[in-house]
């Protein structure tokens, strides 16, 4: 069942929907990066809690007018209008009063999605038009979806790509430095209504499909997702725009296995599952990686530590090194060092004593600063600056 | 009276359409106290000129409104005695380091190329010319084995030199620099300083916040210090005296000299 969902077997509707949502994944993958990456996620909350007014107002205005009230468009228009209000209003508050802007978010977005519910609730009284249907706005709803709304997703998909293909380079410096994008004569103001207004689209598109409440999630999980895989804000975009993409084609694909299973969650827990994979097992930045690396740096510091021990002649304490140095064979389980124990030793306290003498001297500034206690001196110094060194070791040492 | 009124007017023509960064009257508030009042700076060409001050002095705050980084209240800046909007292009600059956050996902030849992005435009293809263009700014300050790392493994001192190599990236003119030397170490300190001499006998135009009093003397030509409003501006040789350092600084003079990293910001 899921594998024919997967190759798209599952009839006209279900086709639509999984295709639409992979677009409207793409899209919103690569229009997060940005917000992402400018350290405004959560803008996105604001805009698109702030749809649902311009939803009932739009449908309450058509209806006034005399018709149904179900034009997709009109109801859209009504969104994008209300969620650009509040937007504003967001960025008015955060740049000319004194609240910060998670502040002015969190105002925006419980008083826009307040009036919302509001405006929802007196329509449910009223007696002309439709109205069934515009709760679906909330949480998405994929079971009408008409070719007309696929359409409409990959027209704003394509646009979406075509801006930021466009604009990247404005939109990474505003992101990366702000001030000097506004020194080199990129308007920051304007830069940022072009990121906002690609959001915009991006949140109005996808209300039909994921439902206001949980598009930030399909802008916002596919970059953290990214960014776990690269160091290249370019590729972040493109990883970002695929994860979104598959989230979007698998949970779509997925949900239409089964009559009861609602299309927009389903896709944003595909994306979460992308997220945990990449949060637990990504290479560089992962959590498993970085307790490997912590630990097996650990056990550096440890053997480096009780090396020098041997060679002063000091007890070792601690059980983790003495049981480190066991297993290499460094020591015996009495404490006292094996031959290969003591060259090592002599060889540590010799590097630690060029290290001493290379970070008291200016002339080796540049070597000096990446002493990191554990790295041998001759990873950094030619042989001819070792011998030079050398000849500096007061001899005999003293050892404390 | 009314003759001598415009004289005085033509002569700040002239002098502003050599200068390759003049403000005049520039004052910027943030809420109700002024950072600056009423500044008056006007960059001498070819010349490495140090804005200094006591901490608080408003001296990062000159240089962000010179470059419309921020909105001044009042006040205009012109460049060669054109307005800087029209000549952005002649004029590179270096910001705090602390202004950017290092775990940003770009690598150092990344930074650097931003440095071209006026010139590339939203849409021109980075060529090899660019490349090499960015590369050879790297080994000016040392930094051309470094070119494919992220930036978040740099040391202080090597962030500070990508950010000096970006500028160069510009190939401008006017080379404006936000505390280059705050928390680098003395490696990069020298080779900073030896970058800009060069940039200064290529005939360019270097103007720095500096917060080191001692090196003052060896490092530039000019200084102007500063205390919300100017104390004194001129070459090092008569500007920067006792008196003028006394009113600049007032009773934080001995601290200043004694951890120069005190009064930096």
């Amino acid at each position: 069942m899921l594998a024919d969902a997967l190759l798209l077997q599952l009839g006209y509707n279900a086709t639509l929907v999984t295709i639409g949502a992979a677009l409207l994944g793409i899209a919103s993958g690569v229009a997060g990066t940005f917000l992402f990456l400018r350290k405004r996620a959560l803008v996105s909350d604001a805009i698109s809690h702030a749809t649902l007014p311009g939803v009932g107002l739009a449908f309450i205005f058509m209806v006034v007018m005399g018709g149904e009230g179900r034009s997709l468009f009109g109801l859209l228009l009504g969104a994008g209008v209300s969620a650009a209000f509040g937007l504003l209003c967001v960025q008015w508050l955060a740049d000319r009063t004194r609240l910060g802007e998670d502040a002015a978010i969190g105002a925006v977005l419980s008083v826009f999605f307040g009036f919302g519910i509001v405006i929802l609730t007196v329509i449910q009284t009223m007696n002309a038009g439709r109205q069934a249907g515009l709760e679906g706005f909330l949480l998405g709803s994929t079971a009408g979806m008409l070719r007309s709304d696929a359409i409409l997703l990959a027209v704003s998909a394509a646009l979406v790509l075509a801006l930021v293909v466009i604009l990247r380079r404005p939109l990474g410096l505003a992101a990366f430095d702000p001030g000097y994008a506004e020194a080199t004569g990129w308007s920051l103001p304007r830069v940022d209504l072009a990121m906002m207004g690609i959001v915009l689209v991006v949140t109005v598109v996808g209300l039909k499909v994921v439902g206001l409440i949980l598009i930030v999630a399909l802008l916002i999980v596919p970059p953290v997702t990214a960014r776990f895989w690269t160091e290249r804000a370019d590729h972040v975009v493109i990883i970002a725009g695929v994860v979104g993409g598959v989230s979007g084609y698998v949970g779509a694909a997925s949900s239409a296995t089964a009559p009861a299973l609602p299309t927009g969650p389903i896709v944003v827990l595909v994306g979460f599952a992308i997220f945990l994979f990449s949060l637990l097992f990504s290479p560089r930045r992962g959590v498993l990686a970085s307790l490997l690396t912590h630990l097996r740096y650990q056990r550096r510091v440890h053997v480096r530590q009780g090396l020098l021990a041997l060679a002063q002649g000091q007890p070792i304490y601690e059980v983790l090194t003495r049981r480190l140095l066991e297993r290499a064979g460094l020591v015996l389980p009495d404490g006292v060092p094996t031959p290969a124990g003591q060259a090592a030793a002599s060889k540590a306290l010799l590097d630690e004593t060029r290290w001493a003498i290379v970070r008291g001297d200016q002339a080796y500034a540049l070597a000096a600063t990446r002493y990191d206690g554990l790295t041998p001196i001759e990873d950094v110094l030619t042989p001819d600056q070792l011998t030079e060194v050398d000849g500096k070791i007061d001899a005999p040492q003293v050892v404390a | 009276m009314n003759i001598s009124l415009v004289t005085s007017q033509d002569t700040d023509l002239a002098t502003r359409a050599a200068s390759p960064l003049a403000v005049r009257g520039m004052t910027v508030s943030y809420g109700q106290t002024p950072a600056i009042f009423s500044v008056d700076m006007t960059v001498r060409a070819g010349a490495m000129t140090a804005i200094v001050g006591p901490n608080g002095a408003g001296k990062s705050t000159l240089l962000k409104a010179a470059l419309g980084v921020i909105a001044p209240l009042a006040g205009s800046v012109t460049v060669f005695g054109e307005p800087m909007a029209d000549m952005r292009d002649r004029i590179a600059y270096v910001p705090q380091r602390a202004s950017v956050d290092w775990d940003f996902p770009v690598r150092v030849i990344d930074v650097v190329m931003m440095g071209m992005y006026r010139k590339l435009g939203l849409l021109g293809r980075i060529r090899g010319q660019h490349k090499a263009l960015a590369q050879e700014c790297l080994d000016r300050v040392g930094m051309a084995d470094f070119a494919h790392r992220q930036i978040g493994q740099l040391s202080g001192g090597q962030q500070q030199r990508v950010f000096l190599a970006r500028a160069l990236a510009q190939e401008a003119d006017i080379y404006v620099l936000d505390e280059p030397f705050a928390g680098v170490d003395a490696a990069t300190e020298k080779a900073i300083i030896a970058v800009l001499q060069g940039l200064r006998d290529a005939g360019k135009t270097v103007l720095a916040v500096h917060h080191d009093l001692a090196t003052v003397p060896d490092y530039f030509d000019d200084v102007l210090l500063l205390n919300t409003q100017v104390v004194a501006a001129g070459p090092v040789a008569e500007a920067f005296i006792e008196d003028n350092l006394q009113a600049a600084y007032g009773g934080r003079l001995t601290t200043a000299r004694a951890d120069p990293e005190s009064v930096a910001g």
